[in-house]
C-alpha cells in the first residue's frame, strides 16, 4: 500500500515535470508505468493516466495563464473539435479488446517520436515566415508571447486552420479510446500544421488537455476506472511536478525541448506494442 | 491587434486565478483523505472497493472516510478544466468578445452532453 503510493506519487512529480514542458500529457508516461511496472489491467492504466492528464494540465496552466504563454482563442476554438471526438472515442472504448489498444497506443507513441525527430533535423526552431490565413483573421487567432529563453516577445500569424481542426478531432477521439490527452497530436496541429511557434503549441496543448480528458473523465469515474489508491498520489505529485515543469519549460530552448522527447517517446512506444504481442519487458 | 492583447491579458488572469482556486481545493481534500489513509491504514470501505457514485461518496465525505475524500478530491480536479471552460465564458463577455462568448459557450455545451453520457 505505502509502496504502490510512494511509487504513485515519485511517477507522478516526473510526470507532471515533463508533462508541462512538453506539452504532451503524463497520460504518456503513466499509463506504461501501470501496465508494465504494476501489472494493473489496462483499464486503471487508462483510467489513472486520465487523471494525470487533468492534473497536468490544470497544474501548469496556472503559470502558462500567468505568465502568458498559451494561447487562449486557439485552445477554445480547437476544443470544439478536441470534446466532439472525445466523447466518440469513450464510448467506443468497449468495443476494442486491449491488443488493439496496445498496438494503436504504441504506434502513436512510435509515431509522435519520428515526427519530432524530423522537426529537430529540419532545425526550425528558429522564427518562420507564415502567412495567417483568413481563418486565423476571422477567429484573431494570431498572437504573441514572452520566450523568457530567448528574453523578447515574439509575434506569431497561425495558418492552416482547418488542417489543425481536423488532426485535433483525431486527437479527441485518441484521448476518449486510449485514456491520454494526446498532446503529440496536439502540438503536432499547432506545431505542425498551423506553425505556431513550439512553447505557446506545447503550453496551449497542456490547457486543451485537460479539456479534452474532463469530457471522458466522467465516463471514467463513474464506471470504477479510476482507482483512488492510484489516482491520489499520481495526482498529488503531477501537480508539484507541473508547477515546476512549467517554469522550467519558459527557460528552456526549444531546441532541448524536442532533443529530450525523441528517445522517451521511442522507447515507450515499442515496448507497448511487444506489451501487445504478450512479450513483456 | 493592441487592444486584442491587452484583452486577451485581463481574460487570462481572470481564468489563472479561478484555476489556482479550484486547484488547491482539490489537492487539500485529496491530500486530506490519503493522509487518512496512509495513517489509519483503512480506506472506510470493505476489501479493494472504493465509492464512484457521487451520493455515496458524499455520505463517504460525511463520515470523514478516507476514500470518499480522495474520489471527491479526484472529481474536483476533473471538474477544474470544466471550471476553467464556465469562467472563460464570463471572462470574453465582460471584455464583449462575443464571437469567443460563443464558441466557449458551445465547448461548454459538447462538455456537459458528454457528462450526461457519461453517467449512462
Amino acid at each position: 500500500m505505502l509502496q504502490t503510493a510512494l511509487l504513485m506519487l515519485l511517477v507522478g512529480v516526473f510526470a507532471g515535470t515533463m508533462g508541462a514542458i512538453l506539452g504532451i500529457g503524463g497520460g504518456m508516461i503513466v499509463t506504461p508505468i501501470v501496465t508494465l511496472a504494476m501489472g494493473l489491467d489496462i483499464k486503471y492504466a487508462i483510467g489513472a493516466s486520465i487523471i494525470a492528464v487533468i492534473a497536468t494540465s490544470s497544474g501548469s496552466t496556472i503559470a502558462f495563464l500567468k505568465d502568458d504563454v498559451l494561447n487562449l482563442r486557439v485552445a477554445m476554438f480547437l476544443e470544439i473539435a478536441t470534446t466532439i471526438g472525445a466523447i466518440v472515442g469513450a464510448l467506443l472504448t468497449g468495443a476494442f479488446d486491449p491488443f488493439i489498444l496496445y498496438i494503436l497506443f504504441g504506434a502513436l507513441l512510435v509515431f509522435s517520436s519520428w515526427n519530432m525527430y524530423r522537426k529537430l533535423h529540419r532545425g526550425e526552431e528558429g522564427l518562420q515566415k507564415v502567412t495567417a490565413d483568413k481563418w486565423a483573421k476571422k477567429f484573431k487567432l494570431n498572437s504573441s508571447y514572452y520566450d523568457k529563453n530567448l528574453q523578447k516577445q515574439i509575434d506569431y500569424q497561425v495558418e492552416n486552420v482547418p488542417q489543425g481542426f481536423l488532426i485535433m478531432l483525431g486527437a479527441g477521439l485518441a484521448s476518449g479510446m486510449l485514456g491520454i490527452g494526446s498532446g503529440a497530436f496536439k502540438v503536432m496541429a499547432m506545431d505542425g500544421a498551423m506553425k505556431m511557434p513550439l512553447k505557446p503549441s506545447s503550453a496551449t496543448s497542456n490547457l486543451m488537455m485537460g479539456v479534452t480528458a474532463a469530457a471522458s473523465a466522467t465516463v471514467y469515474f463513474f464506471n470504477g476506472s479510476i482507482r483512488p489508491d492510484l489516482a491520489v498520489p499520481l495526482a498529488l505529485g503531477i501537480l508539484g511536478g507541473s508547477a515546476l515543469g512549467s517554469r522550467i519549460m519558459q527557460h528552456l530552448p526549444s531546441r532541448i525541448i524536442r532533443i529530450i522527447f525523441i528517445p522517451i517517446l521511442l522507447y515507450l512506444g515499442l515496448q507497448m506494442i511487444l506489451k501487445g504481442f504478450g512479450v513483456a519487458i | 491587434m493592441k487592444e486584442t492583447r491587452k484583452e486577451m491579458l485581463e481574460v487570462e488572469i481572470i481564468i489563472g486565478k479561478i484555476m489556482r482556486i479550484g486547484v488547491l481545493i482539490s489537492a487539500l481534500i485529496m491530500l486530506l483523505g490519503f493522509i487518512m489513509f496512509l495513517v489509519t491504514g483503512h480506506s472506510g470501505y470493505p476489501g479493494d472497493s472504493f465509492p464512484t457514485a457521487l451520493l455515496a461518496i458524499y455520505h463517504g465525505i460525511l463520515a470523514f472516510k478516507p476514500y470518499a475524500l480522495m474520489m471527491g478530491g479526484v472529481y474536483l480536479l476533473i471538474l477544474t478544466p470544466i471550471l476553467r471552460v464556465v469562467i472563460s465564458i464570463y471572462a470574453f463577455y465582460k471584455e464583449n468578445d462575443f464571437l469567443y462568448v460563443k464558441i466557449t459557450s458551445l465547448v461548454l455545451l459538447i462538455l456537459i452532453i458528454s457528462v450526461i453520457v457519461g453517467h449512462k
